[in-house]
This record gives C-alpha cells, sequence and structure tokens, in this order.
C-alpha cells in the first residue's frame, strides 16, 4: 500500500476539481429527491418519499385512490435507453472505418484527416443542430434535391421525427467515437496485423481475431462517450424532434424548470444516474471476460 | 515495415467508401450554414442573392462579439487544465497494477459524463451561489471549475486508450539503457502519448463549447457564452448572424488547425 | 508570452469581479428582447454602461435570483411570476424619487392584479397567446382553440404548439369553460381528453421559429401576437386569431432587484424606459405593445393598428390574465402534460 502514494498524488488535483465541481454537488441532488416541492420552484426541508413513489406510479389524477405503474415516465426512460443504443450503433458504424481510414493514412496526412473530423465541432452544438434542422426541413437541401431529381413528389416529413433525433445525435456524437478510436488504432502493432493474414488469411477473421480486440479500449471508450450524453440529451430532442415526444433529460428540464417539482426532477435524475451506471458495470464486466477468455 | 506491405494488410474494402461518406455528411450541413450565411434575405432555405449583411449585423453587435471571445477563452482554459489534470490521472491509474481506490477513482472521473447536464447545473446552481455569497467573489472561475470538471473524463478516455495501447517494452528498453524514469518518461512516453493528449485537448475544447445548461446556471451577470446567448434566443427566432458568428468560428478554426498542423510538420523534420 | 498569457487570465478574472461597481448596470432579461439601441441610448444620455446577459424562461431566472450571488441590478419577471418575486422579497420597492415618470404608464395598466399601483415595476411589454393560422389554406372562423384542439383537415399534421405549459392548459381549460386553477376532476378529465385528441393533430411543440411558418413548415398553432406579426410580415397569408372561449394576456416587468449591486442606475433604466420613445423602441424590436401612453407615435409605421396588436373590442374581454397555480395544481398539469408528450 505504502507505494501507491505517488499514484494518489497524480490524481490528486482531478479528484479535487471533481469533487468540487461534479461529485460534491451531486450529493446535493441525491438529497433533493428526499425533500418536499417548494413553492414555485426549489424545495422545502420535509422529508418526503413522495418523489420517488411518482418515478414510478401514478395516482389516478381523477380517482385518487388508483394507484398504477407510471407509464408516461417508463415509456419516456425506455425511448431515451433506445435512441441511445441506436445512436451508439450508428456511430460505431460509422465511427469505426472513419477511424481506420484516418490511421491508415500515411503518418504525415493522418493529423490532416483528424483535424477534417474536428472543425466541424468547432461550431457549437446549438448551431449544429440548427444546420441540420435546416436541412432536413421540408423546403430544405435534401427535399429539394429530392424533389429536383424526381425520386419523390412530395416532400418527405424528416424533421420532427425520431429519425431527426437520431440524426442530430449521431452527428453531433460521432466524433467522440472516432477521436478515441483512432487513438487505439494509430499505435497499433502492424506486425500483429500481417501475422494475422498469415495464420487466417481472410480480411474478416483478421479483422475479427485481430484488429477488434486490439482497438477494443478505444470502441469502449467511445461507446460511453456517446451512449452517456445520448441518453441525457436536451437540446437535440428539443430542436430537431420537435419537442413532442419527450426524452429523460427533457423530462427531468420539465420537472425543474414549468413542473416546478425539484425533488421529482432529482428522483428522476438519480434513478438515471444508477441506470447508467447499472449499465456501465454490466457492460464493463461482460466485455472485460470476453477478453480474458480470449487471452486464454 | 515498409509503407507498402503496411498499404496492403490495412486496406479493408468499403471502409474507404463509408469514411468518405462520413465526411460528406459531416461537413454537409457546415456547408448549407455557411453558404446561407452569405444570403440576402432572413430565410435560411430560400437563396435570395449574396450579402455580407449578416456579418456586418454580427460584427456591429456587441453582445455577439463578447459571448464570442468568453466562449473561446473559456473552452481553452477549461480545455487546457481538464488535459494537464487527465494526463496525471492517467500516469496515475494506467498500466501502474491494481490498487485500493482506483476503481473510486475511476467512477469519480467519469461521473460528471453519467449525470445528464440539467442535473449537473441545478447542483452547481445551489452549491455554487452559496459560496458567492459567502465570498463575494462572482468571476469566471466557477465558470473555468465547471468546465473544466465536465472536460476531464473526456480528456481522460482518450489519452488513458492510448497510453493502454502503448508498448510498455519500450520504457523498459529505456530503463535497460539506463535512463531514469523521469528520462523514460520525458523522451518516450510523454512522446508517444501526444496523439491521445491532443485529442483529449480538441475533444475538451469541443465539450466546453458545447456546454449549455451548467453555463446556464453557473454564470453571473456578464457571463454569457456563445450556447447560453443562443438558448435565450431560441424562444424567439434565432437570426442568421448566428449562420455569419459559425462560420467565423469555423474560419479561425481552420486558421488554428492549419498553424498547428505547420508547427507539428515542421518540428517533426 | 506565459507570462502574457497570465496576464491575460488573470485581466479576464478581475474584469468580471468589478462588474457591479459604479456605472455598470447588470440587466437579466429574456434572450433577443431588448434593442441594441435602447442600450446605447441610456448609455449616452448616463454615461453607465450596460452589460446584458440572457435567460431562457421565468424559472431559471428565479431560481438563479433567489440563490443569491448572481450580481444582477434589473429583471423581467412574466406577471403569472411576479408576486412570487414580491412576496419572496426580490424585489426593490420603486424609488420615487428616481422613477419620477410613473404617470407615463397607461392608467390600464397601473392596477395590475400582479403589482397592485406599480410599486414594484413597470411594463416592459405585454401581448397576447392565441392561433395562428394561415389563412390561405383555411377560410373558416380562426377566433376560436378548434383550429389547434379540433383541427380542420387542412391544417392537420402541420400543427405548432408552443411548448409553454401553463398557456396550452390554460387555452384548454378556458376552452372548456373553466378557471386557470380549478381542480375540477370533470373539467381536468376534458381537458385531458381534448389535449390527448388533439396531439396527433400536431406536427411539433417547438418554440417554432418564425421562419418555420414562412417556410411552410406549419399551417397554424397556438403562438405568441407580436411573433405571429414577424410572420405575417414576411407572408401575408399568416393570421392571428383571438380564441373566444379565452386566451391567455400576458405582461413582462422590470424591476429591480433587492441585492442589486447599482439600484440607482437601476432606477434610472426604470425611468428612462418610461420614455414614450424609448419603450417604443422595445416594441418596434419585438413587436409588442408596451403599456406606455403615448409610445405609438415613435413605433415603426407597421406596428400602428396591426391586427395583432390591436385587440378587437368584441373579443378583449375573452383575454384573462393568468395566475401561478398551486402546486397540488400544478402537479396535475404537468401529469397531463407528460402524458401527451409521452
Amino acid at each position: 500500500m505504502g507505494g501507491n502514494g505517488w499514484k494518489w498524488l497524480l490524481c490528486a488535483p482531478a479528484l479535487v476539481v471533481l469533487v468540487l465541481a461534479a461529485s460534491g454537488p451531486l450529493v446535493i441532488v441525491a438529497i433533493y429527491s428526499f425533500l418536499s416541492p417548494g413553492n414555485m420552484g426549489g424545495v422545502t426541508w420535509e422529508f418526503s418519499t413522495e418523489a420517488w413513489f411518482r418515478v414510478f406510479f401514478r395516482r389516478d389524477i381523477f380517482e385518487p385512490d388508483l394507484v398504477t405503474w407510471n407509464t408516461a415516465n417508463l415509456a419516456i426512460f425506455w425511448r431515451s435507453v433506445w435512441l441511445s443504443i441506436q445512436t451508439t450503433v450508428i456511430c460505431a458504424v460509422l465511427g469505426f472505418p472513419t477511424a481506420w481510414f484516418i490511421a491508415t493514412r500515411s503518418p504525415r496526412s493522418r493529423p490532416f484527416w483528424l483535424f477534417l473530423i474536428t472543425i466541424p465541432f468547432w461550431t457549437n452544438l446549438l448551431i449544429r443542430t440548427f444546420a441540420i434542422q435546416e436541412m432536413i426541413r421540408n423546403n430544405g437541401t435534401i427535399n429539394t434535391v429530392l424533389l429536383w431529381s424526381g425520386l419523390i413528389e412530395q416532400p418527405l416529413q424528416m424533421l420532427f421525427t425520431d429519425f431527426a433525433i437520431l440524426l442530430g445525435m449521431a452527428y453531433v456524437f460521432l466524433p467522440l467515437m472516432v477521436l478515441p478510436l483512432y487513438a487505439a488504432m494509430d499505435k497499433m502493432n502492424l506486425s500483429l496485423i500481417e501475422a494475422g493474414y498469415d495464420l487466417y488469411g481472410s480480411r474478416g477473421a483478421v479483422l475479427w481475431h485481430i484488429i477488434l480486440p486490439l482497438v477494443k479500449p478505444g470502441f469502449i471508450a467511445g461507446s460511453i462517450l456517446v451512449f452517456i450524453p445520448a441518453i441525457g440529451a436536451y437540446v437535440t430532442p428539443r430542436v430537431l424532434g420537435g419537442g413532442q415526444s419527450l426524452m429523460l433529460g427533457n423530462l427531468i428540464a420539465l420537472q425543474f424548470g414549468q413542473g416546478r417539482n425539484w425533488p421529482l426532477g432529482s428522483a428522476l435524475a438519480m434513478l438515471m444516474l444508477i441506470v447508467v451506471v447499472v449499465a456501465l458495470v454490466i457492460y464493463l464486466r461482460t466485455v472485460g471476460r470476453s477478453d480474458g477468455e480470449r487471452r486464454v | 515495415m515498409s509503407e507498402r506491405g503496411a498499404f496492403s494488410v490495412t486496406r479493408i474494402p468499403g471502409f474507404g467508401l463509408i469514411a468518405i461518406t462520413t465526411f460528406v455528411l459531416l461537413y454537409l450541413p457546415i456547408v448549407i450554414l455557411v453558404i446561407f450565411s452569405f444570403n440576402e434575405g432572413l430565410s435560411q432555405s430560400v437563396w435570395e442573392g449574396f450579402s455580407l449583411r449578416w456579418y456586418e449585423a454580427a460584427f456591429a453587435n456587441r453582445q455577439v462579439r463578447d459571448v464570442s471571445i468568453r466562449s473561446l477563452w473559456l473552452a481553452g482554459v477549461a480545455a487546457g487544465l481538464a488535459t494537464v489534470l487527465a494526463t496525471l490521472a492517467v500516469l496515475g491509474t494506467t498500466r501502474v497494477g491494481r490498487f485500493r481506490g482506483q476503481t473510486m477513482i475511476y467512477a469519480l472521473i467519469n461521473q460528471p459524463l453519467m449525470v445528464p447536464e440539467i442535473v449537473t447545473g441545478i447542483a452547481l446552481l445551489i452549491f455554487v451561489a452559496s459560496i458567492k455569497v459567502q465570498t463575494g467573489y462572482t468571476g469566471m472561475g466557477y465558470l473555468v471549475a465547471a468546465h473544466t470538471a465536465f472536460c476531464i473524463p473526456f480528456a481522460y478516455l482518450p489519452i488513458r486508450a492510448r497510453l493502454e495501447t502503448l508498448d510498455p517494452a519500450l520504457e523498459m528498453a529505456a530503463a535497460d539503457l539506463y535512463a531514469s524514469p523521469v528520462q523514460a518518461f520525458r523522451h518516450i512516453t510523454l512522446p508517444l502519448m501526444v496523439p491521445g493528449i491532443l485529442a483529449g485537448f480538441m475533444l475538451g475544447f469541443v465539450i466546453s463549447l458545447d456546454t449549455v445548461v451548467i453555463t446556464e446556471f453557473v454564470k453571473s451577470a456578464g457571463q454569457d457564452t456563445l450556447p447560453t446567448y443562443m438558448l435565450g434566443q431560441l424562444r424567439r427566432t434565432i437570426t442568421p448572424e448566428m449562420n455569419a458568428i459559425a462560420t467565423l468560428f469555423l474560419l479561425l478554426s481552420l486558421v488554428i488547425v492549419t498553424a498547428f498542423f505547420l508547427i507539428t510538420r515542421t518540428r517533426g523534420r | 508570452m506565459k507570462k502574457q498569457a497570465g496576464l491575460a487570465i488573470a485581466a479576464l478574472l478581475a474584469s468580471t469581479t468589478v462588474a457591479g461597481a459604479e456605472g455598470v448596470l447588470n440587466i437579466y432579461n429574456w434572450g433577443n428582447y431588448t434593442h441594441p439601441e435602447l442600450l446605447e441610448r441610456f448609455t449616452a444620455e448616463t454615461g453607465i454602461t450596460v452589460t446584458l446577459t440572457d435567460y431562457d424562461s421565468n424559472d431559471t431566472a428565479l431560481a438563479r435570483v433567489r440563490q443569491g450571488g448572481h450580481g444582477f441590478d434589473i429583471v423581467v419577471p412574466s406577471d403569472t411570476y411576479m408576486q412570487t418575486w414580491i412576496t419572496e422579497g426580490l424585489l426593490m420597492p420603486l424609488d420615487p424619487a428616481i422613477v419620477t415618470d410613473r404617470a407615463n404608464i397607461d392608467p390600464n395598466w397601473i392596477d395590475v392584479p400582479f403589482d397592485p399601483g406599480r410599486e414594484y415595476s413597470v411594463p416592459w411589454a405585454w401581448g397576447t397567446t392565441g392561433v395562428i393560422v394561415n389563412t390561405a389554406l383555411y377560410d373558416g372562423d380562426i377566433n376560436t382553440a378548434d383550429v389547434v384542439f379540433n383541427p380542420p383537415p387542412e391544417l392537420s399534421g402541420r400543427i405548432n404548439v408552443i411548448p409553454e405549459m401553463s398557456d396550452v392548459m390554460s387555452i384548454a381549460i378556458y376552452y372548456h369553460g373553466g378557471e386557470r386553477c380549478s381542480m375540477d376532476t370533470d373539467l381536468l378529465r376534458s381537458v385531458r381528453d381534448t389535449l390527448m385528441a388533439a396531439k396527433p393533430h400536431w406536427l411539433a411543440l417547438d418554440y417554432g421559429t418564425v421562419d418555420a411558418y414562412v417556410a411552410g413548415d406549419f399551417n397554424a398553432g397556438i403562438y405568441w401576437n407580436g411573433a405571429t406579426m414577424r410572420v405575417r410580415l414576411q407572408n401575408p397569408d399568416f393570421a392571428y386569431g383571438y380564441p373566444v372561449t379565452g386566451y391567455p394576456l400576458w405582461m413582462d416587468n422590470a424591476a429591480v432587484l433587492s441585492d442589486a449591486q447599482n439600484p440607482e442606475a437601476a432606477m434610472k433604466f426604470l425611468n428612462f424606459i418610461l420614455q414614450p420613445e424609448n419603450a417604443a423602441l422595445i416594441s418596434n424590436f419585438a413587436r409588442y405593445s408596451n403599456g406606455i401612453l403615448g409610445s405609438e407615435a415613435f413605433m415603426d409605421p407597421e406596428m400602428q393598428g396591426a391586427p395583432e396588436i390591436d385587440v378587437p373590442s368584441e373579443l378583449a374581454a375573452a383575454g384573462r390574465f393568468g395566475e401561478a397555480c398551486p402546486q397540488e395544481v400544478n402537479d396535475i398539469h404537468t401529469q397531463i402534460w407528460t402524458e401527451m408528450l409521452q
């Protein structure tokens, strides 16, 4: 144990900032989820489990004795998870070949391609989201081109659909997948791949048995980086989804805003946190286990 | 490892096509945005003739100018700090063997990722406001701290992924040649980590530029950033002025990136 | 080089801490709501520099100021929130020695329920929340909430409703003849059923840029009067309807915060916007009325007699100021709202 002091010392500056500006405040949210709503937002300091009750159940508005599952909250919850999984898959499918493409350029041109990935992201999220909105609206560029080419006769309704949300999230989070994948691929030992060809022969087998295990750290990092912000997304569903079906981030924002029920918002946020942590643990365990098997 | 040999084993059919398609998709909305920033009319979908009026409007608007500069400044400082802190933390947690408390460190570092911005925002609002009342300090320090904390996991992950793929044999070789641990780090490990560190900084920068909700709740008087300024406008109409600003941001990034590209290249020689 | 960077950072940190010192006024207002010329004029007249910071909802502003340590001098809350601001002691009473021109306020806007006698606030802008309809597609009566709740086929599927829960709930409750914060379960049931039945006809619940209407993304919706006017100026087919069953009136009011850093400058600013020529700038920018006598003379010509601004006399009585509902009512509204958007 004595020899570990330097490890803590190296981590200490980051941990101090994180505890002060991220984890510490979270304790407040946990406490708030067990308080009562205040007048016009905020809380009153009275212990209550009502917020947690309301996350899962609802008393019928018209017959207060009738308690049912809160299907609205659960539906929104599931929607968010499902859309985030799809986003992660889309990012992986597009991001893996893209990172590979960059990593296999000549060492001199790699930074150029890498920068090409990041340049659009120097404009902020809201602007990018609005740019997509302009592109897919009924008289936007895509519909104009499709109409002009005669492929369609009526403009396609793309904006304000789940498709738009997926497109927007994949677009926004793609570099979060590409960059860690690239970082893992960049220093991959090419002789292993050559050996793989000697061993397996086919490209598919080499990809599956050699390349994928080698870039797995990057892949794990990328999936985490995409999935988690996606599940809490707030701006994209609001702007591209048109706000007609909520995602979890919007539901929480609603409780902290117009709903004026901060304890309920806090409880929803804590629940989301728990789900993410559980998903993360399961994900890392499964991925880690298969890794161990492969090494044997 | 000859260039030609490397080329053939790394070629996977179809990947190039997907990559190029990705790049095209990535740039399509941006190109449209740039084009319409020169539109004469208010519309962002119907071309009404070339004009620089939105650039003039953006330049004349002191608020737009202020928030843009503040955003860039904040992103640079926060991403820089986060990258330094994350690099240290990576060195303390990666390839060092398991130790007690490691999992907790991982959890702490990744924690900002697991919490939706709105929650961190509200939590920070309550927390920061009480400090503000106590100390009377209402400067940019809070935003810097909040953004730095939020950028750390984004910087940490690629740097760590990079270090994990490094071959420890390289440092051992250096040690065999009687290099001190510091020398080995300075001359072997650090240079090899540079791509990861760069990726981490760029991710952090981009993330800071995107951070809306946290900024909204932490900011004090006169601390609007470009995203919070735009959020304030969301309820009403986004003017093409924003397209002009976005185009200028792109131009700026191109200049910085090109300069960076040239510098690293000459140094590489 | 490093030293310079360090100095620059130090300077920036320092410059933001002195905000609130003499000669600086910090205004906290809705985004895109303040005419830049208004601030320039004020600075030219008084030598006081103005900093503008934006918010996007009443709840954000209230949460922000309640926690203290914000550094703002002036805030512009809406009518429904005014009582909370006042009773929690967040606002400073107007200083009659500096705010000398209260007589400029239209008498209709002095004894308002949310600030009786205008002890704390002066009008910033007021308007209505009604319906917008593309009359080229639909030539029926537009002074009804039916265009949104029970839309004709030509409008269905192209409807956008602003995501303001209280406004939309109010229109739906008035539509069924109820009071804004009623707990009547039969009423609330009909309200919910109406909203659930209407929802499939809606394309979006978006704040909806003016551009989206002009571009034809939406044909109808629940919208604000000033925004509708901005749409009409670009596409004359659009018209504004006042639902005869009842529609919300709203008013945003400028007030000085009780923990303002520079209350004197703030009071000067309130008196400044009581001048008709200055109030007219507010209206010209956002296209809403302002409640200051004589300001019409300084407004843009297209504002004069605009149908979105001048409420038709036979429909004036249907406009109502709302109140912020008690938490248990608001919870029910949120529940209906969430159910609709699930």
